[in-house]
């Protein structure tokens, strides 16, 4: 067998698409947050009804509601001051939208055009993962990977520098892979599936999604969570990026990089 | 040497995302990306149509799962004489006329079209901010009114007129004639088994059940069937596209 890259070319192609598209999706998607901050379990809830969460906001200040706990949040959410200085009482601040100034519309363009490459990207990276068996290869769980003494020795394995450093080019641990597949099978195909639930057209052509999902209202919740689960993946990819040698691994991810044999 | 490259790398980063973010509103004043940015919703409006039959029904409820209250957008009362007068009323004088393309075009009173056939549905109301009201509507299929003032084959698309104006323009909305023939399309003039209010479009409203809330047209005056959307307001088939980036297709 020749000497295999770190990661093969349909890997680094999709790692890069998707990136940009889950960062144009998440930024259209607060945009679209904004127009109506407030979510809700079960098939309808509008403002009359109870919110598990919303964002509050008045002149004076802004607020995040969890259920019955209230957390003040001016400067952040619900009121925040713009690059001119002015407040303005939108719950996520323009830095963290698309487009930087309010516009339901725009946004919601933004959203369906990179909804349908990452889509598309996303059936083509499994298909061709599948096909060329870096899923069965490179992410698939072997039994003795579920042992809770081998789950909890990758877990403390994330916790120490020198361990995360000298992991660099070797297989993936149970601990990444169990992320990765969580990411790959579960958060991004939710991410399509809640927001396709919330469409009335889809509605009407696979009304087996609202009953999936418990409702329009319980989806669009679902979809908020899971885009938040995935900022926590980013972030903590982020931070194993960097403390593993951000250059040499974003480098690997542009040109493939070169895998270590396994150390046993 | 490594903690100042990778300090280097954060504020990079840092810059990074701030050029992105004006870059992204450099993006969306550009019409020719604005152009592309709006080419799914010609994908949305294919995909959609193509996934089911033509005729699917959108999901209909029982009484037990109606909103306590069902909200109101837009427009919540005209505001104008003429539609106060006719209000306090009871719509006796409202008239639903039918122009364009129709080999009969004529006109309905409230009456006339409470002595059709009616259809009683319960449906779940998606506006486009995102939230949901599930309400009761009583009303008459429009595909009666439609063979009744007998569109011609020529027409393509129904436009609906209203009494409201929103920004000193006139609303006004349109579909297609397959949403038009749709049976759960209908010109509804109860909600919840009480005369609409007024705040919900009192006295005649459009249901065009697979398409979100800015399509459901209130305060309906009249049906204009046209073979081409170009000659009316600016041509987008509608307020909110000829005002903003709304799309015409709202199926998502």
């Amino acid at each position: 067998m020749p000497t295999r890259k770190r990661h093969r070319l349909t890997t680094r192609l999709w790692h890069w698409i998707n990136a940009l598209c889950l960062v144009v999706l998440l930024m259209s998607g607060l945009t679209i947050f904004n127009a109506h901050p407030r979510l809700y379990w079960g098939e309808y809830g509008a403002n009359d009804d109870y919110a598990w969460m919303a964002v509050g906001s008045s002149e004076r200040m802004g607020y995040l509601r969890l259920g019955e706990l209230r957390l003040e949040t001016t400067g952040f959410l619900g009121n925040w001051q713009d690059s001119q200085g002015r407040t303005q009482t939108w719950a996520f601040p323009g830095w963290a939208t698309i487009p930087s100034s309010y516009s339901l519309a725009d946004g919601r363009r933004w959203h369906f055009f990179f909804a349908w490459i990452f889509s598309f990207g996303l059936g083509f990276f499994m298909l061709r993962s599948l096909w060329n068996r870096h899923i069965f290869r490179d992410l698939h769980m072997r039994r003795k990977e579920w042992r809770p003494s081998h789950l909890w020795r990758s877990f403390r394995n994330h916790m120490s520098l020198r361990a995360i450093r000298h992991s660099v080019g070797e297989d993936y641990n149970s601990i990444q892979k169990l992320s990765y597949i969580g990411v790959i099978f579960v958060l991004l195909p939710l991410m399509i599936f809640t927001g396709l639930t919330m469409s009335p057209a889809m509605d009407a052509n696979w009304p087996i999604l609202t009953n999936l999902f418990g409702g329009r209202q319980s989806a669009r919740s679902l979809h908020f969570i899971a885009a938040f689960l995935l900022v926590l993946f980013f972030l903590i990819h982020m931070v194993m990026v960097l403390l593993s040698g951000p250059f040499r691994q974003i480098g690997a991810m542009i040109s493939g990089g070169e895998r270590k044999e396994p150390s046993r | 040497m490594t903690i100042i490259t990778r300090r280097k790398l954060i504020s990079s980063a840092a810059i990074g995302a701030g050029s992105l973010l004006s870059g992204c509103d450099a993006l969306n004043r550009s019409p020719a990306f604005q152009d592309m940015l709006a080419s799914a919703e010609t994908a949305n409006f294919t995909v959609q149509r193509a996934l089911g039959d033509r005729m699917e029904l959108a999901s209909e409820y029982d009484l037990v799962d109606l909103s306590p209250k069902f909200r109101a957008n837009g427009t919540r009362d005209p505001g104008t004489a003429d539609y106060a007068a006719s209000a306090a009323q009871g719509f006796a004088n409202w008239r639903l006329r039918f122009t364009g393309l129709f080999a009969k075009p004529q006109q309905f009173s409230l009456a006339a079209l409470q002595s059709l056939p009616q259809r009683t549905q319960i449906t779940r109301h998606d506006c486009v901010e995102g939230w949901s009201a599930i309400g009761q509507w009583t009303g008459v299929p429009l595909k009666i009114l439609l063979d009744l003032a007998q569109l011609k084959s020529s027409a393509k698309f129904l436009v609906f007129h209203c009494a409201d104006r929103l920004g000193g323009r006139p609303y006004y909305e349109s579909i297609d004639l397959i949403d038009g023939f749709h049976p759960q399309t209908m010109l509804a003039h109860r909600l919840n088994g009480e005369p609409l209010p007024i705040e919900n479009g009192a006295p005649l409203r459009l249901r065009v059940e697979r398409q979100l809330g800015y399509k459901q047209a209130k305060y309906v005056t009249g049906i204009e069937a046209v073979a081409s959307l170009a000659g009316i307001g600016e041509g987008k088939g509608g307020y909110w596209q000829d005002v903003a980036n709304y799309e015409w297709y709202a199926g998502i």
